[in-house]
């Protein structure tokens, strides 16, 4: 993966632009020691690093505005970031960008019960909103694996999604409003604690728009109320198409899961290994969960059992409590962490039409034979959205690259099939160059045109989600117009 | 009016190309055309889309549709009913209040982002759509999103087309997530509330865990006294067991449940439709405001008749012809729309200047000679 030269003309001004940031912010909020930059030269995407010019930590929605108006200004592209948990890249900075970290901005202002919002700032992370709400018994429904760590800010940005989301919807889905600061410092409200704020959904454009329109210091978010219980069940199949017949018979029956997870046996033996959460070895294993009152979740399971059966499982385990809720949870949780234990790993985020799920996951197959790197497939089953693990040796020669080069043709795969790049990780760096097969340039240049109106210098994020090529001239003119 | 429009010679593409070929070959401006349900008319030359008319996919295990724009909606909600499905949003059925007639295609329910009484719950059409083709005004196809459920590949031009009314393209073709259609439904009526007392009542529902899916307010129903109406949905057995726990829950008030399935049908669809305000004079507008807000609106709005819909996030006030709706209401965290009036007050609320001038950039990308239903709403 690329990245565009360093503006020199950027990077030899650096102590003039450090200064004009010290005058705006104080002094413990911009980094500009090499020594000190350097924990910003990445985020989970670890492959690719480059640590920024200076990196800035504002604490108000009024000094990110004065952050953005000097780099404005002075032509300094920034990249905004959040907790830095992306893995495409997103966050990833150019030697001449300025790094604007929201990590500072992380109150609640306000939480209402009655109109079941809450409003925050967008350095707070994701996990902890619902901790800010818990003791009512409210939730904040997104629930990325990464929330522990990761931002509302990175959220936004990235449109995220979760393990739930099948029922509650995605990020988009789940926010009412937002307080933005464009590149030149223009401070925008859009939306509310309203529903419908009628005008061009602009809300709609911001979110999923990786940090290239504005930056976003505030958020209110939906919150709801818990349900009164969930509950998963575990079935094992003998083959792919089975279990993927079976999610579709589910669907068709009109019950709506909160979450159907999907897991084949590479990935199941792998995290075997590591959780030991006594899962049966089988081809393909479904996680199945349902919530409501006990009634309600017997009700419901009872049905999907009924269906399961009718697809001769291997194994169906209901769990009678809370303890084995947990343990049919635990491999599908660490699975990931099971991956990182045994090597390095890349994850991939193609979604497909569920109907194809039988045919790709033979071809991923048959793709990591003729690559002879193994792929370990986990993914949310109801929505379509894979994970397809590709384990490889970080410090063997050429290894990186040739797991690159499997990912790529994965996603072409995920694309052929009716499918998309990218189902909630964003594009970032990563897929960048694989837009062009998604996207034709007629649709290519809609989106940048919208860049344009918002950034017309083009300085916010520059070198992400649009393959170099198609934005070069545009970031050309930008430095050009300087 | 509209229907003078209509029945104007127009436009009539019948293909993506031949809709393209029409806009890029227009001379002046084009009004776009679905059903033409919607009784508000522009200048310009028809562009009558419902020649670009079928479902084009249909995959009720993947919960996903797609069809050309000028589907008629009833072909669309026909083919779910027949899978057990729906279009979660519950889309109006605007000819009862506007006095028009002709039948809405779903291009026209994309295009106006229009959602009913389970918007609330379920979220709006915007919520429910993945992907679109259209037209740019310079007679460019382009697509964004596609047919899956997830995807965040790129910018999500499907949003902003979605509400857009036809100022930045025109709808060729849409795909949309649709859910499985409940197999019962229960409505729940408390009889005599204010305002005030039947937001706070509906606050507490939607606070529940009960899975509220309509939450609406007529504070003077057929039989001549407020009604606060609350409606759940799901499999029978726990559509029983959330009714009678919402019953212990208003124990105060007297609470009726209603379940036969036509008659909460029937009662939802006429807020939907907002029925109370049909074939009356006057201005009607929408009003979408923050629940709790509502009773304090309402006294400034002194609306001839009104209902709340979506908890009291929802107002539909019948106001004297002429009125402007947004003076009465002042300063308040929502947005006002004139659905049906005379007098030359805008239909859509003017924005804030910064997002005036950002939708005004977007107008000037997308339709650079402003011929695509200039004025509406950008
Ligand atoms: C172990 C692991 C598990 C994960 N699981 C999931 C998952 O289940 N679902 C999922 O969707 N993702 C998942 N992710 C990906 C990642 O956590 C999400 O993309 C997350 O939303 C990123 O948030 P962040 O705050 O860390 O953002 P960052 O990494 O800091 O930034 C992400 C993007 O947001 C932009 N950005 C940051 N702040 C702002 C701002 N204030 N205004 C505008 N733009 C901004 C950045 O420029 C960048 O483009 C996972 C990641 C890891 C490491
Ligand atoms: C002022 C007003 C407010 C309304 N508010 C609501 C509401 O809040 N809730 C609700 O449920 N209903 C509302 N409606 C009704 C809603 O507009 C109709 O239900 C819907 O538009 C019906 O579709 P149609 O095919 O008849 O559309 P038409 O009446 O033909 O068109 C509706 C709008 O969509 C545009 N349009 C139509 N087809 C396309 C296309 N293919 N590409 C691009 N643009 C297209 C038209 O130019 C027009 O602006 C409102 C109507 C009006 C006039």
């Amino acid at each position: 993966m690329q990245m565009p030269a360093p503006d020199s003309t950027v990077l030899t001004r650096k102590a003039r632009i450090v200064e004009r940031l010290l005058s705006v912010l104080p002094a413990d909020a911009v980094i500009h020691d090499p020594a000190e930059t350097r924990a910003y030269e990445c985020d989970a995407l670890t492959a690719y690093r480059c640590p920024p010019l200076a990196a800035v930590l504002p604490a108000t929605t009024e000094e990110v505005a004065a952050v953005l108006r000097i780099c404005h200004e002075e032509g300094v592209p920034v990249v905004p970031r959040g907790a830095g948990t992306s893995l495409a890249g997103g966050a990833l900075p150019t030697a001449d960008s300025v790094i604007l970290g929201v990590a500072r901005m992380n109150a609640v202002l306000e939480t209402d019960y009655d109109n079941r919002v809450i409003r925050v700032q967008t350095g707070r992370t994701n996990l902890s909103v619902t901790g800010a709400v818990e003791e009512n018994d409210f939730f904040y429904a997104p629930d990325p694996s990464s929330q522990l760590a990761c931002a509302i800010a990175g959220n936004i940005a990235m449109n995220s999604g979760g393990a739930h989301c099948l029922k509650y919807g995605v990020t988009t889905n789940n926010l009412l409003g937002v307080t933005m600061v464009q590149m030149d410092g223009t401070v925008v409200e859009i939306g509310g604690a309203h529903l419908d704020s009628g005008g061009l959904d602009l809300l709609g454009l911001i979110c999923g728009s990786e940090g290239q329109l504005g930056v976003v210091t505030e958020a209110t978010l939906r919150i709801l109320r818990k349900p009164e219980g969930a509950r998963p069940v575990l079935m094992g199949f003998d083959s792919n198409e089975v279990a993927g017949a079976c999610v579709s018979d589910i669907i068709k029956a009109g019950l709506l899961p909160v979450a159907i997870e999907f897991m084949d046996r590479p990935c199941i033996r792998a995290t075997e290994d590591f959780a030991k959460a006594g899962y049966p070895d089988c081809e393909a294993l479904l996680i199945v969960e349902v919530e409501g009152s006990e009634a309600e979740i017997d009700e419901q399971l009872g049905l999907i059992l009924q269906i399961a059966r009718r697809h001769d499982p291997v194994e169906l385990r209901e769990a009678k409590d809370a303890d084995e809720a947990a343990r049919i949870w635990l491999g599908r949780k660490s699975a990931f962490g099971a991956m990182g234990n045994i090597n390095d790993y890349m994850c991939l985020d193609g979604t497909i039409p569920v109907s194809e799920l039988p045919y790709v996951l033979r071809r991923i197959g048959e793709l990591s034979g003729e690559y002879g790197l193994e792929v370990a497939n986990v993914f949310h089953a109801g929505d379509g959205n894979m994970h397809p693990l590709i384990l490889f040796d970080a410090n063997a020669p050429g290894q990186l690259e040739k797991c690159e080069a499997l990912g790529a043709e994965i996603l072409k795969l995920c694309v052929e099939v009716g499918g998309c790049l990218t189902g909630e990780h964003g594009v970032g760096i990563e897929k960048r160059d694989l837009m062009v097969d998604q996207y034709a340039p007629d649709d290519l240049e809609a989106q940048m045109a919208v860049k344009d109106v918002f950034d017309d210098k083009w300085l916010l994020n520059p070198a992400k989600v649009f393959p170099l090529a198609a934005s070069e001239a545009r970031r050309m003119s930008a430095l050009a117009a300087e | 009016m509209a229907i003078e429009t209509m029945n104007k010679p127009g436009l009539a593409p019948e293909t993506e190309a031949q809709l393209a070929e029409a806009v890029r070959d227009a001379k002046g401006p084009l009004c776009l055309q679905g059903g033409g349900t919607r009784g508000v008319t522009c200048d310009g030359d028809v562009l009558d889309t419902r020649g670009l008319s079928g479902i084009t996919l249909y995959e009720p295990g993947a919960l996903t549709l797609a069809a050309q724009a000028g589907t008629p909606l009833d072909e669309i909600e026909a083919a779910l009913r027949a899978e057990g499905q729906r279009l979660p949003f519950e889309p109006m059925d605007p000819r009862g209040l506007l006095g028009t007639s002709g039948a809405p295609t779903i291009g026209g329910v994309v295009a106006g982002n229009v959602s009913g009484p389970r918007r609330l719950q379920a979220g709006a059409c915007r919520d429910y759509m993945l992907g679109v083709r259209f037209v740019d005004g310079m007679g460019t196809v382009i697509k964004n999103g596609g047919r899956v459920m997830k995807n965040v590949t790129g910018y999500d031009l499907v949003k902003l087309m979605t509400g857009s009314w036809g100022s930045l393209g025109a709808l060729s073709e849409v795909s949309l997530k649709v859910l499985p259609r409940p197999e019962a439904a229960a409505c729940l009526l408390v009889d005599g509330l204010d305002v005030a007392q039947a937001v706070q009542l509906m606050a507490e529902a939607m606070g529940s865990p009960y899975e509220i899916t309509g939450a609406a307010h007529d504070p003077e129903s057929a039989a001549g006294q407020p009604v606060t109406m609350l409606r759940i949905e799901g499999f029978a057995q726990s559509v029983a067991y959330r009714a009678s726990a919402l019953q212990a829950m208003f124990g105060l008030h007297e609470v009726r449940v209603e379940s036969d399935p036509e008659a909460v049908a029937d009662t939802w669809r006429r807020v939907r439709d907002v029925d109370k305000l049909h074939g009356r004079d006057g201005d009607v507008w929408r009003i979408s405001c923050k629940p709790s807000d509502a009773p304090e609106l309402a006294l400034r709005l002194q609306a001839e008749a009104q209902l709340f819909d979506w908890a009291g996030g929802l107002i539909w006030a019948l106001l004297p012809a002429g009125t402007d709706a947004r003076e009465r209401l002042g300063a308040y965290d929502g947005y006002a729309t004139q659905v049906r009036g005379t007098g030359d007050l805008p239909m859509f609320q003017p924005q804030p200047a910064a997002i005036a001038a950002l939708s005004r950039g977007l107008k000037q990308r997308f339709d650079p000679r402003g011929i695509l239903n200039p004025g509406i709403l950008v």
